[in-house]
């Protein structure tokens, strides 16, 4: 096993779209200048002691052009307060919060409303549709406010319902449609100024759990078309496995780890985090990089890539009773993974698997 | 009120009740020696505030300067008034002269029709009926005109208020501060100072001006909307509204097309509470000016025309039905779903319709007078049914009345009077700032003894222990009355259903309605005043006892039948209790009702803060009015606060959190 071998999240190279550092979120009374008193960062006992909340506690973050990072946590963790901070609908009691190279938090009214109206888009968890207007209007509406032209804004509002998968409601009103539906209309209203950065705050967790999965195939699916960067809040482990690219877990406020899925389930941080991971399986988070030792010669029954997960290669290579060449695009030999292995990982024995 | 401990052995010394009792016995010794200690026992003339007089000079003062203001005021109101009284009630004269041809107002059919048509666009048929006969009634009996020109004040007095309320809503929403401490005490006062109290300085400074009876309905009305507007805001979801700073709202798109529109329900709950009280002060308003239904039922009150006057109220409470169901409906119905690409007749079918039968109907008018005005002949009236039943009544039970008044008078009415009106202010005062000090702490202590003075610093004690003796007595026979039958109401669903409706028709009927039939049967005097109050006031203590006994939880009762208790047990051991901190503050409302109630019966002669308002308003002496007014209003909040402090801590006690929204 060489687990040193794991890069650090393929991402990680790419320039940052959104990074914040040490943001902190307290609330309650003269939080700012009991934070700004001290030279050292508080610890939660002396937040307790000064009636305070630590919401949001040092929390420092890089997220990258067109990746998924999830934010993943219990509830009143402080994930949706993280969230609004780095949207500036809150203002963070201190931290920086930098957005394409510009401090967002130093950006005035007027900027930061131009900001939104093109760069931002958010999703909610209770979808936050306005009662009073139809499926059309609803995902005209934030083109409505740039004072858009009619045509122009209901023709851009169609192609976004086409895109979620709503046409043919567009004159339903919120209170006609499932939950589901209604979530896909608050997709498709976010969706509609095209924005670069995309928030959604626990999207799915409002909804049944067959409609929830569905739901989740929906977004890898526009996400593949439409490669934004998404910061995804969720209190669900298995939904956050499935969608990341990066994981943030937050506890108390403070983010303890940071990194890939395959990352948090190899490495956990702390106990804490390995109690999240303890469930998953692990062929679905770990790919071949991880599971293959070093080449030991000829008679491989197929070649696999690197990156490729365990699980979507488990059958083909047990099936085959040999071991099976990992070689990258140029077709450079990296090892070979061994039948033995995979099943090991499969039933839960041996090193990974513990 | 005390705290009862209940480990045996070594009990505590219960403080609290000595307390009382030693303070209790102070005070009656002092009330009935008054030689003890005279200053305690009467307040000295001498040691009376002149703050009446400095407030009519204050004003007098003023009126110089602000005489422009409230003129061009007064000019620009006057503009939609015209325009309503005439589309409404007498047409717009194109000359001078009575005889001048004049655009004609609108065809009594013809809004007949509308209202019904809008009835039906936001109701259905059952709301369209309710308009239909509501409006049909004000025509067959002869009150449309009058009523017409009630219609115009309350066209005009709606949307103003509305608006007024809405725009200081906002305002309050935005600015937390100023909502603390300008809207909230400003509206506590507006809503239990009497109504009579604040129309006097409205009168000085506008004059009898068409326009001031609008001004002071607007300030009576506008409270709730601003209530309504604050709240509704607050209740738009924290989501909603960060869905519009994300969208790249700015503030006025926020207000204007996210917060508003979302709040939009609880906003037409504001505006039909808007319209009812209204509707409510339709009565006062005709003392200072206004003509219409109002006008006619003080008339009526004033010449004992029993027949005339009813029939006048009911009409009021006609219109207030229909504008009450045809509002709610409108609040509650839902937008039509219209596809995009509707057509306008297509979305709006009521509308053109309404518009084109108004038309129709007010244009044949010109030529036909059966439309223009409701034929004399089509109309009839019940008056004389009324004054006759009432003389039979007279002839045959007036004994029985008069044992009736002679028993409450003697028995009840006059002990009560002559203990309060013997009873030391000091003491009293004390006695409240110890319930205070008892129920919370030193601050409600301070409010409440400051409170409970303040009528013998001005000099008006007697006359507010009159007004406390009959406010007491009535709302303990309220009590006495709407308790049981609220419990009764929570037993059995027949006598449930017939409490909804008379309650209802009892709470949109004006209340100088209920003054007539009493007047009639036991003439002028505090006897009548009390039946009146009590009819006034009985609603919030059936309605109050109802809801507590329902939101007892069911869990607990079907513990209660599990462990085998009988229906009384569990209505004496669980039911009650549990209800009884909803109750309380139903005698509160109770109280408040009576207070307001109270100062319109001083038509009928009773000799409390009412008369010397109303003594004020016809003198127009605004200082006088001002402080009798103030006085009332202490009273009030003082009973409210010392209730919610008393109701507060039996629920801390019973162990359930406080639930906000009540009362
Ligand atoms: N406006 C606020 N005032 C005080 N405390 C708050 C406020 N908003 C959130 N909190 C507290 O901050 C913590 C984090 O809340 P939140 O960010 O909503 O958690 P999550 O979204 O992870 O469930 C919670 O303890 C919550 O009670
Ligand atoms: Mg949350």
């Amino acid at each position: 096993m060489a687990l040193a071998q794991v890069p650090i999240g393929a991402s990680a190279e790419k320039p940052a779209k959104l990074s914040c550092k040490h943001v902190w979120k307290l609330f309650g009374q003269n939080a700012e200048s009991f934070l700004a008193g001290r030279p050292t960062p508080p610890d939660a006992a002396a937040l307790a002691e000064a009636g305070l909340v630590g919401a949001v506690r040092d929390v420092t973050l890089d997220v990258a052009e067109g990746e998924i990072f999830i934010v993943m946590g219990l509830s009143g963790s402080g994930k949706s307060t993280l969230l609004r901070c780095l949207a500036r609908l809150i203002e963070p009691t201190a931290g920086q919060v930098v957005f394409e190279g510009r401090d967002l938090l130093k950006a005035s009214e007027a900027e930061m409303i131009d900001i939104r109206r093109h760069k931002m888009g958010m999703v909610f968890q209770n979808f936050a549709l306005l009662p009073h207007l139809s499926v059309l209007d609803n995902v005209a509406f934030p083109l409505a406010i740039q004072s858009v032209p009619k045509d122009k804004r209901l023709a851009r509002a169609r192609e976004v319902i086409e895109l979620v998968g709503l046409k043919g409601r567009e004159g339903a009103y919120p209170r006609e449609l499932s939950g589901g539906q209604q979530q896909r209309v608050g997709i498709a209203r976010s969706l509609a100024v095209g924005p670069d950065l995309w928030f959604l705050d626990e999207p799915f967790s409002a909804l049944d759990p067959l409609i929830r999965r569905e739901m989740q195939t929906e977004l890898q699916r526009l996400q593949a078309v439409l490669k934004k960067t998404i910061i995804f809040i969720t209190h669900d482990f298995d939904e956050a496995i499935r969608l990341a690219d990066r994981i943030a877990i937050m506890k108390d406020g403070a983010v303890i780890q940071t990194g890939t899925p395959e990352e948090l389930v190899l490495r956990p941080a702390t106990e804490y985090v390995a109690e999240f991971t303890r469930d998953v399986q692990r062929a679905k988070v770990m790919s071949v990089r991880s599971l293959m030792r070093p080449a030991n010669g000829a008679g491989y029954a197929g070649t696999v890539r690197p990156e490729q997960k365990i699980a979507a290669i488990a059958a083909q290579v047990i099936e085959a009773g040999k071991p099976f060449a990992v070689a990258d695009e140029s077709g450079a030999l990296l090892g070979e993974i061994a039948p033995q292995a995979v099943l090991d990982l499969l039933i839960g024995r041996g090193p990974a698997g513990a | 009120m005390t705290d009862t401990a209940l480990t045996s052995g070594s009990r505590p010394i219960p403080w609290g009740r000595i307390g009382w009792l030693l303070l209790l016995g102070a005070t009656l010794a002092l009330g009935i020696w008054h030689g003890l200690l005279p200053w305690a026992a009467d307040y000295p003339k001498p040691w009376v505030l002149p703050l009446a007089k400095q407030i009519t000079t204050l004003f007098k003062a003023s009126l110089d300067t602000l005489m422009p203001a409230t003129r061009a005021f007064s000019a620009v109101l006057q503009v939609p008034l015209d325009f309503a009284i005439g589309l409404f009630a007498k047409g717009f004269p194109l000359g001078p002269g009575p005889d001048a041809p004049a655009i004609p107002r609108l065809s009594w059919i013809g809004i007949i029709a509308a209202v019904t048509l809008i009835g039906h666009a936001y109701g259905g048929r059952k709301v369209a009926a309710i308009a239909f006969f509501c409006f049909a009634y004000l025509a067959v009996f002869g009150q449309w005109n009058p009523a017409m020109l009630t219609l115009a004040l309350v066209a005009v007095c709606v949307p103003v208020g509305a608006l007024l309320g809405l725009f200081i809503g906002v305002a309050a929403y935005r600015n937390p501060r100023f909502d603390s401490y300008v809207v909230r005490p400003a509206l506590d006062l507006l809503q239990t100072v009497p109504a009579f109290a604040y129309i006097i300085p409205i009168l000085f400074l506008f004059g009898f001006t068409p326009v001031t009876p609008l001004i002071a309905t607007v300030a009576f009305a506008m409270p709730p909307m601003v209530r309504a507007t604050t709240l509704a805001l607050h209740r738009v979801p924290a989501e909603i509204q960060e869905f519009g700073a994300m969208a790249g709202c700015t503030r006025a798109q926020l207000l204007w097309r996210i917060l508003l529109p979302s709040a939009k329900p609880t906003l037409m709950i504001g505006v039909n509470q808007v319209i009812m009280l209204t509707l409510n002060m339709v009565i006062i308003a005709s003392m200072i000016g206004a003509e219409g239904l109002g006008f006619d039922v003080l008339f009526a009150l004033r010449n004992q025309k029993i027949g005339v006057g009813l029939e006048a109220g009911l009409a009021i409470t006609a219109l207030a039905i229909a504008l009450d169901r045809l509002s709610q409906a409108a609040a509650e119905a839902k937008p039509a779903l219209y596809r995009p690409g509707t057509p306008f007749h297509r979305r709006h079918p009521h509308l053109l319709l309404g518009l084109a039968i108004l038309a129709a109907t007010t244009l044949l008018g010109t030529f036909l007078p059966a439309f223009a005005a409701v034929p004399p002949e089509m109309t009839v009236t019940t008056a004389p049914v009324w004054d006759g039943l009432v003389k039979w009544i007279n002839v045959n039970f007036f004994d029985y009345f008069e044992a009736l008044r002679t028993f409450l008078l003697i028995w009840i009415l006059n002990p009560v009077k002559l203990t309060l009106l013997n009873l030391p202010w000091l003491g009293a005062v004390l006695l409240a700032a110890y319930a205070g000090w008892r129920l919370r702490d030193k601050g409600l202590a301070m409010l409440a003894a400051g409170l409970i003075a303040f009528p013998a610093l001005v000099g008006l004690w007697d006359k507010a222990m009159i007004t406390v003796y009959l406010c007491f007595i009535a709302a303990v026979i309220s009590c006495l009355i709407g308790i049981p039958l609220g419990v009764v109401a929570t037993r059995s669903r027949w006598f449930d259903r017939v409490q909804q409706v008379v309650v209802d028709t009892l709470q949109t009927l004006p209340s100088f309605v209920y003054l007539i039939p009493v007047v009639m049967l036991f003439r002028v005097g505090d006897v009548t005043a009390l039946i009146a109050i009590v009819a006034f006031a009985v609603t919030p203590a059936i309605r109050y006892t109802i809801h507590g006994i329902r939101q007892v939880p069911p869990h607990l009762i079907e513990a209660a039948i599990a462990t085998g208790c009988t229906r009384g047990q569990i209505l004496w051991r669980v039911q009650l209790p549990l209800a009884l901190p909803e109750i309380m503050l139903g005698i509160n409302q109770t109280i408040l009702f009576a207070l307001s109630m109270l100062v319109i019966t001083a038509l009928v002669g009773t000799r409390d803060l009412g008369q010397e308002v109303y003594i004020a308003l016809t003198k127009v002496d605004t200082g006088r009015g001002i402080i009798a007014g103030l006085c009332v209003a202490f009273l009030g909040i003082a009973a409210d606060r010392l209730l919610r402090a008393g109701a507060e801590r039996f629920r801390r006690r019973l162990g359930i959190a406080a639930r906000a929204g009540m009362g």
